[in-house]
């Protein structure tokens, strides 16, 4: 483990126990995103990583090495560390700012000004800004240079806390853009304190929802929209983030009615009518012995068999339309209500037939996550949203050959 | 004027280097002790207050009282003149320095920190820096008090400008006491207007 976390534990010298058994375990390439209430722990856990905070027991490693047995200000230079207030000295040019870390590390001033120029570059600014100062820049443009100014001596861990809190939506989204490209594409490993639940899910392999010093949850976004542990999650995701979420953390096994009714290809119409008549269904889907999923038969196919005594696998329908269990209903919502039917069968990975959906079931899914989110047609593709289906598997069933 | 200049040119020059030695020495101890003594003062978490009163107790003792405490510790001469301009400086530089390292803002301290830097370093590379012109501030004004209160340290035996005024006093001649006045003044202003052009160029660029 890159950087692993066990029994934390901070009171302070009033006696507030800020942070309580909190455990963690990160690889590296991981996004971690700390959420939670105000003052329930969050930038206390943070500080104790590069020791700005001294734990009051605990053990916390780096690479399987105990940071308190490390030269804090060592540490510190190995960690790139980014703060709301952006920090940058306004005294120091951009350049000086940028260069500050490998300054301290004793870098020839070379390769600093060489990395000062890359890390330019890779916070999308003009090169010529470099010889500005903090002051002259846009709070965005000032946050972008933190940004990569904690990466600037090849910090693998970095730190942030609500790094773009107080910065506006369009700016923030930018900004949020360029450090998953610093964990996607560069490895960087993310430590990431917000009160921004859709900036946690859009950002973080995992989330870690703290209330009070205690983690109350810690998973992966998907996992945390689809299980809240409790309501006190519940509510910090808030009810219509988690129903506009719904066809994207939702299975097609969630919502579709198990125990469809099905027949066997080996039964007569008449045992079919009288199965249908007793359930009081349309339709029968068949299934072989074995449960996987012949086709189906519908009472206009009935009526047209005159010999009551012919086999359901002489008339059955081959050509059925079927999602598998497993898939996202965002996924083949738009797929199944394309089909015009009214049920859809669902099967398993082995086409063993296992439910039923109902198109009405779906309707109230899809309304409810499109009323839950008003703002939809303003912003079509949500980071949530957008970020989950990319993730989702494709795998949406189809038909059965003939 | 030509007159005055003609007669008294060269005891001018003199005094007016007395003067300045008298000031600026203590104007010096002044900086060597109250810079550093303010910044210790904002590590403090007790005591800063009692210190800053103390200085600004010490600066409402008469000038003449204070000159004149001196004697029997120092005798007369520059030395007894230096110290008590000394403790008149302290006030204004300590207070400035206080203030100033205060100001630094808490952002900047804490993520200097985080990144790695040292105390000194965060002291050397930031602090100082971003105080440096409330500081700078706080020493030009000590500059001007020191360089008019330094006019009394004739009274003590000290020399310098002050020497032309008493002894106009004493004699009832005005030439004498402008003669000594005006280039007070001019001293000052003079100082003063140095020490500014030094203020904005320890300010950084973009805080001015
Ligand atoms: N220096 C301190 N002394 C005493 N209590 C503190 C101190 N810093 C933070 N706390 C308390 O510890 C708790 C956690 O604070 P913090 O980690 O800053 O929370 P968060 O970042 O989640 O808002 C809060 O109740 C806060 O009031
Ligand atoms: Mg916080």
């Amino acid at each position: 483990m890159l950087l692993s976390m066990e029994h934390l534990r901070k009171e302070y010298p009033n006696g507030k126990i800020a942070v309580d058994d909190f455990n963690l375990q990160v690889g590296r390439g991981e996004f971690i995103a700390f959420i939670g209430t105000s003052g329930s722990g969050k930038t206390t856990t943070m500080r104790m990583i590069n020791r700005m905070l001294k734990q009051t027991s605990g053990t916390i490693k780096i690479n399987d090495k105990d940071i308190s047995k490390m030269d804090p200000v060592k540490l510190r230079r190995s960690i790139g560390y980014v703060i709301q207030n952006i920090g940058l000295m306004p005294h120091m040019t951009i350049q000086e700012n940028i260069e500050m870390v490998p300054k301290l590390l004793g870098w020839s001033k070379e390769k600093r000004a060489e990395q000062a120029h890359k890390m330019i570059e890779l916070a999308q600014l003009p090169d010529d800004m470099l010889q500005r100062y903090p002051g002259e820049l846009s709070g965005g443009q000032q946050q972008r240079i933190g940004v990569v100014r904690a990466l600037a001596a090849d910090q693998e861990i970095i730190l942030m806390d609500e790094p773009f809190g107080a910065l506006d939506p369009i700016t923030r989204e930018s900004l949020q853009d360029l450090v998953k490209h610093l964990q996607e594409d560069l490895g960087k490993t993310f430590i990431f304190v917000t009160h921004d639940m859709d900036e946690a899910l859009h950002l973080a392999t995992k989330v870690v929802i703290m209330s009070q010093g205690k983690q109350v949850q810690v998973d992966t976004p998907e996992n945390i929209l689809r299980h809240p542990a409790n309501d006190f999650v519940t509510n910090l995701i808030g009810e219509e983030r988690l129903i506009r979420a719904q066809p994207n953390i939702l299975s097609v096994s969630q919502i579709m009615l198990k125990n469809p009714v099905s027949i066997t290809p080996d039964k007569t119409v008449d045992d079919a009518i009288e199965l249908m008549h007793d359930r009081r269904v349309d339709t029968l889907l068949v299934t072989d012995d074995a449960g996987v999923l012949q086709g189906y038969v519908d009472l206009e196919d009935i009526n047209r068999i005159t010999d009551p005594h012919t086999a359901v696998g002489d008339f059955t329908n081959r050509q059925v339309f079927f999602v598998k269990a497993d898939s996202l209903i965002g996924d083949t919502v738009d797929r199944i209500l394309k089909q015009g039917v009214k049920n859809v069968p669902v099967v398993d990975k082995d086409k063993h037939l296992v439910g039923i959906v109902t198109r009405t079931a779906l309707v109230d899914i899809v309304y409810d996550a499109l009323r839950g989110a008003p703002e939809a047609n303003e912003e079509p593709a949500s980071p949530i949203n957008a970020d989950i289906h990319a993730a989702a598997t494709h795998d949406e069933g189809g038909e059965i050959p003939q | 004027m030509m007159h005055f200049l003609a007669t008294y040119g060269t005891q001018l020059i003199a005094k007016t280097g007395q003067h300045l030695y008298i000031s600026a020495a203590a104007l010096a101890l002044g900086v060597i002790v109250a810079v550093p003594l303010g910044i210790l003062l904002t590590r403090m978490k007790h005591g800063a207050n009692f210190v800053i009163t103390l200085a600004g107790v010490l600066q409402t003792i008469p000038a003449m009282a204070l000159l004149a405490m001196m004697i029997p510790i120092f005798g007369i001469g520059s030395t007894p003149a230096i110290v008590a301009l000394f403790i008149y400086s302290l006030l204004p530089i300590l207070r400035n320095t206080y203030l100033g390292m205060q100001g630094v803002s808490p952002t900047v301290r804490d993520a200097a920190k985080g990144m790695g830097m040292t105390w000194w370093q965060m002291m050397i590379q930031a602090e100082i820096p971003l105080a440096a012109p409330v500081i700078m501030a706080g020493i030009r004004l000590s500059a001007t008090y020191v360089i008019a209160w330094a006019t009394l340290a004739s009274y003590i035996g000290a020399g310098g400008l002050g020497d032309f005024i008493f002894n106009g006093l004493n004699l009832y001649r005005s030439d004498l006491i402008l003669g000594g006045s005006i280039p007070v003044i001019l001293l000052a202003l003079l100082v003063d207007y140095l020490l500014g052009k030094v203020e904005v160029a320890v300010t950084p660029r973009q805080l001015r």
